[in-house]
């Protein structure tokens, strides 16, 4: 039961939040966050605001994987 | 304040005659409605297309429509996607006492345009009024009449044929639950109703032998008239994800609702069978016309699942598209 | 994810060979459900085999809830306002969208927050939220609660079905009845819970496992970073999922869950009962607990009989297994609660199978 999506803040307004994602705009309730600040990019779920997501961590993964296939190619290339 | 829709204004009497003169006919046109107990027509000799459907939309107004235009659109495209010309068509309304006669209004004044701008005449009605609370502000029947330039002819689907759609998907379907669940706002997310006589008309002049099969995907989706058209056969149909126009804001929308845009209801789009030599200049008719501006070849007819439709994803994995038993409902799991 | 390493990591994942068979758990089922659609389980290599875990609150909600549910609307009459997952679900006689048919008012709603903004605008009934879901879940009914409290929206109430994860996990490494190599853990319910809630699966069960988001790359790494781990033979967890999850996770979304909640034992369907694993409203505010405020003696549960949900979900048998699978047991007709959900694993090889 865990379907969350990646929104970002847009209008902070109380205990409420404007959050977007892909062009749609939607309420989103703060009170699992309230730390959270405009423009920051955060996982939501039914409604709610859970996770804040950092976008570094992303590149980091992503970067790690990245070297992962590239040691990986050079041992063995692949055919894809 | 705008009067309200009464019992009497079904009951046959003057309240009746008023609405039916002052409101209905003025809008659509005095000249085209006929006022006898049926429309007397002239058609060209040989074979016509007749159909019926039935409107209801929560709510009525909604972003890119209402319940007036879809009615007159939906008529006029299960005629066209048959390949016929719509001409006439009927308007039977069933009204709730308490109903807003401005919104009535409102309703027939974008029947009427819609109906112009297809070409088609409004040429008899019907008016019902059942008691508040028994039905639901307002529920349009349109019967339609469209006739054959050319006999239609049926052509056999085969592998190598491609898929078409003249557009995004899922844009009805998502405006209207969007606007339902008051979830999300959006300039750009509003539904597509739209006729496509004319679009249709153009393709099937220009490539009147390569065209195998058309349908609209409304209730249901793409994945369901594909699956409509695989049942029992000996080839499947496979869509590629990655070609399949999907609006931003519906991807949006279908993620936080946990909907598949593949199995929601259009109101604007064919989705037509070719065959794979003129598949490309098809497209490029499609794109001319202003509601084919994001037409794309999303699949092919092929034989690896025979009876089913399936997806290929980005990744080159695969997965059957089967029928849905009932409507998507928004969930979080 | 850049495209090209996206398919570059498909490849891969595409082409290992593995030595014989390898199981895997995928606890959430939401996990269940993406694997198939994204297409990640059509590229999996020979003898990877993806068991489904109890992460689907639907499916482990027992009979007797829903009975109880369904006994509240028709005795009580308030308005029944639940997330779309749970209304196809079979109770012992009925299910929620039966009940509307016969004249139930049954509303679906996307946020529970929707519900209590219904029950303030219509003081006069009384409405009442199907209170399920997991961890990441919890935390926004118990917010829910807390602000309808705060707004004095007494005519709204919750009846909690709510789960814990991490004691069902512990719960099925206990049975020993499984034998999974490694876990792919649930991303949405570590955000909240944090990762290092689920440290005691390496440490003190000795199997390695992997937080994994939901994407099509997160699926294919966290797969690729579980056999890593397995065929490395490290008892490791590890974090794929880390630009969402904390090693601590949301405290303040778990203080808010448990200043509303409070554990107690519950019932899993399959499963039984574990001890712990559920969350039972705090007597603070018992004004908003359904259970208390609407008392009724439902009818005694039933189960079908042929029914092989609970195997399934204790990860011993794959829906193909089961002898209703796709006969006596369909989406149009679901004898047990894997076949409804929309993340059930018996719906997702339904739908999705090529069986």
């Amino acid at each position: 039961m865990c379907l969350a999506i990646p929104m970002k803040i847009v209008k902070i307004d109380g205990p409420m939040a404007v959050a977007e994602a892909n062009g749609v705009q939607t309420l989103v309730n703060i009170s699992l966050m309230p730390g959270v600040k405009l423009n920051e990019r955060v996982i939501v779920h039914a409604g709610f605001i859970i996770e804040r997501l950092d976008d570094s961590e992303a590149d980091a993964i992503e970067q790690t994987w990245k070297e992962y296939m590239d040691t990986l190619e050079k041992e063995k290339p692949l055919n894809i | 304040m705008n009067k309200k829709i009464l019992p009497g204004h079904g009951s046959g009497g003057k309240m009746m005659n008023d609405l039916i003169e002052n409101t209905i006919r003025r809008i659509f046109g005095g000249s085209s409605v006929q006022i006898d107990d049926s429309a007397v027509l002239k058609l060209p000799h040989g074979r016509i297309a007749f159909t019926t459907d039935t409107f209801t939309v929560t709510p009525i107004f909604f972003p890119g429509g209402d319940i007036g235009r879809l009615a007159v659109n939906g008529t006029v495209n299960d005629l066209a996607v048959m390949g016929a010309a719509p001409v006439y068509i009927s308007c039977a309304l069933v009204l709730e006492e308490g109903f807003d006669t401005g919104d009535l209004e409102k309703i027939l004044l974008s029947m009427k345009s819609e109906a112009d701008s297809a070409g088609v005449s409004i040429v008899t009605g019907d008016t019902k009024v059942v008691p508040h609370g028994r039905g639901d502000k307002i529920y349009i029947n349109t019967s339609g009449i469209g006739v054959f330039e050319r006999d239609p002819e049926r052509r056999d689907i085969v592998p190598g044929d491609r898929i078409l759609i003249n557009g995004t998907i899922g844009d009805h379907g998502m405006a209207v639950m969007s606007e339902r669940n008051r979830l999300a706002s959006s300039g750009a997310l509003k539904s597509d109703c739209a006729h496509l006589n004319h679009l249709i008309k153009k393709v099937t002049d220009s490539f009147p032998g390569a065209i195998k099969f058309m349908r609209d995907p409304t209730r249901g989706g793409v994945a369901s008239v594909l699956n409509e058209i695989t049942k029992g056969r000996s080839f499947g149909a496979r869509l590629f994800e990655e070609n399949i126009p999907v609006r931003n804001e519906v991807k949006g929308v279908c993620g936080m609702l946990g909907i598949d845009p593949l199995y929601v209801a259009n109101e604007g789009k064919v989705v037509i069978i070719a065959s794979k030599d003129a598949a490309e200049r098809i497209l490029d008719v499609m794109k001319r016309d202003d509601n084919g501006l994001e037409s794309a070849i999303i699949g092919e007819i092929d034989e690896e699942f025979p009876g089913k439709a399936y997806i290929e994803t980005e990744i080159g994995g695969k997965r059957l598209l089967p029928l849905l038993i009932e409507e998507q409902l928004p969930r979080i799991c | 994810m850049e495209k090209e390493l996206l398919k570059k990591l498909a490849g891969r994942l595409k082409s290992l060979k593995l030595d014989g068979e390898t199981r895997i758990m995928e606890v959430c089922g939401t996990h269940t459900t993406e694997f198939f659609r994204s297409g990640v389980k059509d590229i999996f290599p020979a003898g990877l085999i993806l068991i489904d875990g109890p992460g689907c609150p639907v499916c482990v909600t027992p009979n007797d809830y829903l009975d109880r549910a369904i006994e509240i609307g028709r005795v009580h009459k308030p308005v029944i306002a639940t997330f779309g997952d749970m209304m196809k679900v079979p109770s012992s006689y009925s299910s929620l969208s039966a009940e509307k048919a016969e004249g139930m008012d049954v509303m679906v709603v996307y946020s529970p927050m929707d519900a209590i903004r219904a029950a303030g605008e219509d003081p006069g009934r009384e409405y009442m939220f199907i209170s399920v879901g997991f961890e990441t879940t919890a935390p926004a009914e118990a917010a829910t609660l807390i602000e309808a409290d705060k707004r004095g929206i007494r005519n709204f109430s919750i009846l909690s079905g709510n789960k814990l994860t991490v004691p069902a996990v512990k719960a099925l490494l206990d049975s020993g009845e499984t034998a999974i190599e490694g876990f792919i853990l649930p991303g949405h319910v570590s955000a909240v819970i944090g990762s290092s809630a689920w440290q005691f699966i390496a440490s003190d069960y000795g199997k390695p496992c992997v937080v994994a988001g939901f994407e099509t790359h997160d699926l294919i790494i966290g797969v690729l970073a579980l056999l890593e781990l397995i065929s490395g033979g490290k008892c490791e967890l590890k974090n794929e999922y880390s630009r969402v999850v904390r090693s601590e996770g949301n405290r303040h979304a778990m203080d808010v869950m448990f200043t509303v909640f409070e554990p107690c034992d519950a019932e899993w369907r399959g499963i039984g009962m574990i001890p712990g694993s559920g969350l039972a409203v705090r007597e603070k505010y018992a004004a908003f607990d359904a259970g208390k405020k609407f008392p009724v003696t439902p009818p005694e549960p039933r189960e079908h009989p042929g029914c092989r949900c609970g195997e399934l979900l204790r990860g011993l048998i794959i829906p193909y297994d089961c002898p209703l699978f796709g006969k006596a047991c369909t989406p149009e007709r679901p004898v047990g609660a894997c076949m409804v959900s929309s993340e059930g694993p018996c719906s997702a090889y339904y739908k999705y199978g090529r069986k």
